[in-house]
């Protein structure tokens, strides 16, 4: 009984440096196979279209409900002290540094991350990647790597604009709603925004989170047991996974980007 | 290859996601900070600077005229001396003064720029001799009460 649950723990273990070896190294292979997702740049813009495109209206109402919430409630807490004119600084700056890039990930790795995995591993389940191999075609620069961009592409875009309509949304009840006026709303926001530490750094976390989820789902598709039962299990862990690792990154590199910032 | 309606969204998708960006830059970010090309240096030593903290704005006459770029302790005076980022647009004269203010009762301190009358005018480097330090609430009371026990034993 005992023996038996050590010797569980024991693999389990094992299994897992197994698997993170090797998606470090499938990570590695593709990155050196991109060539083919640049030439035949067709490719990675039909992906941009099923993970970028069709992630949008997701990402854009949630943007605008999260910018309408954080308007609601930080004039709740704000006119209590008397300052609902930092209004426009506090939704501008939650959402810009926190809250774009780190909702639009977990929006982007259970929208079009679950749905990478699925389509890959039913590939390899039908045996579609074994018949490309047998073509002489590199499924990893074929079916992979333009995935791969395609996420690395539209990750920051969907966060900009996840931010961008979170912004407007707090502008509309903030503004339009309970009355903050409009000139101190958009300058105090302007006041304490600065474009490269705290815009870019949203920017360059939501390339992190893109390339963190990609590489997670797309990894989960190629491992997956080729049974219908290995797919959904792979599907989960994808969703399950990039999620914990969105958070855990952000967490990191927030120490770093804004630590000793004020 | 052939231009599909694929590539359209794609495309719409794209320039959204660039406008999102700029809107962020233009409206929501501060096109304020002051890039070092058209800009020069000052430094002023304050023996309190508060609560006076890096990218604060420098005001003169109420316009923003800069921006805080370095607070240092400097162990031989036993001062701290700000590093205040200045457009090139806005020279100002040799015994111009600066102060540590306080927007509103408890907004942002920022440092406040007086110009005097001197011809010629701060250059890169140069040091504002004129300087006033922050107010410390916890003196001000000190001195009131001393002053009111003062009062009392003139009586």
């Amino acid at each position: 009984m005992l023996k038996q649950a050590i010797e569980n723990l024991g693999n389990h273990t094992i299994q897992g440096v197994w698997r993170i070896g090797f998606a470090c190294r499938f990570f590695l292979a593709v990155l050196l196979h991109s060539g083919t997702a640049f030439r035949r740049f067709g490719l990675t813009i039909r992906e941009m279209y099923f993970t970028g495109v069709l992630s949008l209206i997701i990402i854009l109402v949630s943007g605008l409900f999260v910018g309408m919430v954080l308007g609601l409630q930080g004039y709740e807490t704000l006119q209590r002290y008397g300052s609902e004119s930092a209004l426009g600084t506090l939704v501008a700056l939650s959402l810009v540094r926190e809250l774009g890039p780190v909702l639009a990930g977990l929006l982007f790795a259970s929208r079009a991350g679950s749905a990478i995995t699925a389509e890959i591993g039913l590939m390899k389940t039908t045996e579609q990647l074994s018949a490309m191999e047998m073509m002489a075609v590199d499924p990893l620069a074929r079916v992979v790597a333009p995935r791969f961009w395609a996420g690395v592409i539209s990750m920051p875009l969907l966060a900009t604009l996840f931010s961008a309509m979170g912004i407007l949304g707090g502008y509309l009840v903030g503004v339009r709603l309970i009355g903050v006026d409009e000139g101190t709303f958009w300058s105090q926001m302007q006041g304490s925004v600065d474009f490269t530490q705290d815009i870019l750094n949203g920017v360059i976390k939501s390339v992190v989170f893109g390339l963190a989820v990609t590489t997670i789902a797309l990894f989960e598709g190629y491992d997956a047991p080729p049974t219908a039962e290995g797919v959904s299990g792979a599907t989960t862990r994808t969703v399950v996974t990039s999620s914990l690792v969105v958070l855990a990154l952000d967490f990191v590199l927030t120490a770093f980007m804004f630590r000793g910032l004020n | 290859m052939n231009r599909t309606v694929l590539d359209l969204w794609v495309g719409l998708f794209v320039i959204a996601g660039i406008g999102a960006l700029l809107f962020l830059a233009l409206k929501v970010g501060s096109t304020s900070t002051i890039n070092a090309a058209d800009s020069y240096e000052v430094t002023a030593d304050f023996q309190n600077i508060g609560g006076l903290k890096p990218r604060a704005p420098v005001k003169s006459a109420g316009v923003v005229v800069g921006r805080v770029a370095d607070i240092r302790f400097d162990n031989e005076k036993y001062e701290a001396v700000v590093t205040l980022r200045l457009a090139n647009r806005y020279a100002f004269p040799k015994d111009t003064s600066a102060a540590i203010m306080t927007s509103g009762l408890l907004g942002e301190q920022y440092v406040g720029l007086e110009a005097g009358g001197d011809s010629q005018k701060l250059k890169d480097q140069d040091r504002i001799m004129i300087t006033q330090d922050a107010v410390v609430l916890e003196n001000l009371i000190g001195q009131f009460l001393y002053g009111k026990a003062q009062e009392g034993a003139a009586k």
